[in-house]
């Protein structure tokens, strides 16, 4: 059975990747919070350097399955994931990673900005001083600025680095999060949501920001928002009640889902 | 006796008056309580408290200040033959004639002549008087309870908006209970601030806060040889501050760990254990570790530093083996250590909380991050609970400066500068308890030193809380 679905995916859950553009490879996930069971049998292919939109109504498992790709799922007491899931080709459950250095390598950008309480600069400068990336300060004085101008922070805050994060406005603060995810140069970042509490000028900032980043990363974002899965992604995989039912390019799901709950779910008929 | 009477009478007749307007209330709208503005019970209400509230309250004034008021209605016409007696010989007099009044026994002077009829007088006067007070009081109290009815029955009509008046009627409740509290506290400040202000007219407050000799021993008569006593209180806060430092060198890192270890890597189950276990180490009085200290900290600490010197002697730090084998048992290092334990649970607990109070947000961040556990509680969770543990650590210092029964059994009587932990101290809780217990003057100048001594220690507290609570108040609102 598994073997099977290396070789090519289920019909129904849509278009494989093409095998050199996998970045992570899902087979078989099955996750269980205590005796309930949040996703069943997941298998998806996310392609590197492209965005992938996870959609569903609430509930359906789309953070779960995220939650797996860095394994803050271990974080949970009483979860537990059974499957494959391959980075590059290397299973990250297995006992030889170490969530610690998977987590550098796979960031995560969360529904509510969360920015430590330190300076903007302590923020950004967190990931690299943990992982050792800097050995000077002008190494990590130069790697803030990167960072913060990668994500279309730098001109807002250049002249107050040593303010606090939690002083800046929500939208802000959630860009000052994604600098502090893509500092440590991860090769993924999830993100959980990230528009969910900002306000609509906010949101298209950051979606624009999304779009940028799309050239070096591999990026896969959950969203309750149709629109903006259309707006950002390449490919859409939509969720329902821990299955995944139907995952292709973006515009064949918005404009030719295969499946009913699919076609249902986009025109608005439930979740 | 009679006053009880009255007040049973008052809640009875009350009680019918709460039937009798919420039966009203109901038969005006055909017993359908949908038709009323207000629940039935509400008219009710608002009738008994108008009846039963000032009648009450007259009654109890009567049987609180009755006495008094008696007392100075005798005396506002005074017998001419009084005229020969002083202050405190008529004093006596009226209080002979009040308790002859009520059938008592006299004190045993005699008086003759024309004392003894005008003490015939104040006799009857005052049985006249009681009369007049008790009866006016009760006739005051049943008018009061009439008029009540004849005021509050009418209203009762169903747009009456009789839940209002009740709840302000209990409004006036909580607000009188809230008053009580805080007349209270300015009651104890007030006294405090002015039994100091008259110690502070013997003693010179510049000596009082920067002498460094306490011996507050002065002579009880005039003619009794003794020095006037010494009211220098450095050693006393020095040897407070000593013991709140050891104190807290063990309360705040075991305290402070023991919250790190609760609530960011204990199990559920341990934590259920664990918890409940400190919190009865909480609920321990105080004086049971006094005699901890006393009794088994002591003596054991003292075989521990005397068995240190034994060896010492004759070495080539003799002379630190000489005084080491003659530690006494009463050292501030025992009392600090036991007090340190009994503020654990307070500092671990409220610490607790306050980690608790670290939005799952940052952590989840810092994780995701890449972060270990550790470097997460070092680097995030700690970093943002810092203004919170400090609070909480100031709420600790200010219960050590507070303490008093373990410094009373553990720490010694002896007023000494001195920061040696093993020698014996004093603290100013303990000199107040030694300057207050016994018979003692209430206005000689050791008496009023306590209360010197307890303004001080109130100001050092009350500041130590509000800087506290003014942190733990930013604390808050940075997350909320």
């Amino acid at each position: 059975m598994t073997q099977n679905r290396d070789e090519a995916l289920d019909p129904v859950v849509g278009t494989a990747v093409p095998g050199d553009q996998i970045k992570i490879r899902a087979r078989d996930i099955n996750v269980f919070y205590g005796a309930k069971q949040a996703l069943f049998d997941v298998s998806l292919d996310v392609a590197e350097k492209s965005v992938t939109a996870l959609i569903g109504p609430s509930g359906c498992g789309k953070s779960t399955f995220l939650r797996c790709i860095n394994r803050m799922n271990d974080t949970i007491a009483g979860a537990r994931v059974q499957g494959r899931i391959e980075l590059d080709g290397e299973d990250v459950n297995d006992r030889g990673i170490d969530p610690v250095v998977l987590r550098a390598r796979v960031g995560m950008v969360f529904q509510k900005p969360n920015p430590f309480p330190k300076t903007i600069y302590e923020n950004v400068a967190y990931g690299p001083r943990i992982h050792g990336i800097a050995t000077t300060k002008a190494e990590l004085d130069a790697i803030v600025e990167k960072s913060l101008k990668r994500a279309g922070l730098w001109a807002e805050v250049s002249d107050r680095l040593q303010q606090p994060g939690t002083g800046l406005s929500g939208g802000q603060q959630q860009r000052l999060v994604i600098a502090r995810a893509i500092a440590v140069s991860p090769e993924v970042i999830l993100m959980d949501e990230p528009c969910s509490a900002l306000d609509p000028i906010a949101t298209a900032r950051i979606e624009e920001l999304i779009d940028e980043l799309r050239n070096q990363y591999c990026i896969v974002i959950v969203t309750h928002s149709m629109a903006q899965a259309a707006r950002v992604s390449q490919r859409t995989a939509f969720f329902h009640m821990g299955k995944l039912v139907e995952a292709g390019d973006t515009g064949d799901i918005f404009t030719n889902p295969r499946d009913s709950r699919t076609q249902d779910y986009i025109t608005g008929r439930f979740g | 006796m009679l006053t009880w009477v009255a007040l049973l009478a008052l809640a009875l007749f009350s009680g019918a008056t709460f039937f009798a307007a919420r039966g009203k209330a109901l038969a005006a709208v055909g017993g359908r309580p949908i038709g009323l503005h207000s629940l039935p019970g509400y008219y009710g209400g608002y009738v008994a408290l108008w009846v039963a509230v000032p009648a009450a309250l007259i009654l109890l004034l009567a049987a609180g200040f009755g006495g008094s008021l008696e007392a100075g209605l005798l005396r506002s016409s005074e017998s001419s033959a009084l005229q020969a007696l002083d202050a405190q010989q008529r004093d006596v007099f009226y209080n002979d004639a009040v308790t002859l009044s009520q059938g008592g026994q006299p004190s045993e002077t005699v008086y003759e002549g024309p004392q003894k009829q005008a003490l015939a007088d104040a006799v009857s006067k005052a049985k006249h008087l009681r009369s007049q007070i008790t009866y006016g009081a009760l006739a005051a109290a049943i008018a009061l309870a009439l008029a009540g009815v004849a005021f509050a029955y009418p209203k009762i009509r169903p747009d009456f908006r009789a839940r209002n008046q009740v709840e302000t009627w209990i409004a006036g409740l909580f607000i009188l209970c809230s008053v009580t509290a805080v007349l209270t506290t300015i009651g104890i400040v007030g006294s405090l601030v002015w039994e100091s202000w008259r110690f502070f007219q013997s003693v010179s407050p510049v000596d009082f806060l920067f002498g460094m000799e306490w011996n507050p021993q002065i002579a009880m008569r005039s003619d009794q040889y003794a020095s006037s006593g010494a009211f220098g209180a450095v050693p006393l806060f020095i040897g407070t501050f000593l013991i709140m430092i050891i104190a807290m060198m063990v309360a705040a890192p075991v305290g402070l760990f023991s919250a790190i270890y609760l609530s960011e890597y204990a199990s559920p189950l341990a934590r259920s254990v664990v918890k409940p276990l400190l919190e009865i180490l909480a609920g321990v009085p105080t004086v049971v570790y006094g005699f901890f200290a006393a009794l088994t900290v002591g003596p054991l600490f003292r075989e521990f530093f005397n068995g240190i010197g034994g060896l010492l002697i004759g070495s080539g730090l003799d002379g630190l083996g000489q005084y080491l084998s003659q530690v006494q048992n009463q050292m501030a290092l025992v009392a600090g250590a036991v007090m340190g334990v009994m503020l654990i649970p307070f500092v671990s607990s409220l610490s607790d909380d306050i980690i608790n109070a670290v939005p799952q947000s940052l952590r989840d961040g810092s994780l995701a991050m890449g972060a270990t556990r550790s470097e997460t509680v070092k680097k995030v969770v700690l970093p943002a609970a810092l203004p919170g543990i400090m609070a909480a650590l100031l709420l600790a210092v200010s219960r050590a400066v507070g303490e008093t029964m373990i410094v009373t059994m553990a720490a010694g009587l002896q007023a000494k500068a001195t920061i040696n932990p093993l020698d014996t101290v004093t603290t100013v809780t303990v000199q107040i308890v030694t300057l207050l217990t016994g018979d003692q003057e209430f206005d000689s100048p050791k008496t009023l030193a306590a209360f010197g001594l307890g303004l001080t220690l109130f100001l050092v507290t009350l500041i130590l809380n509000i800087i506290a609570l003014r942190i733990v108040q930013k604390y808050r609102e940075q997350y909320d």
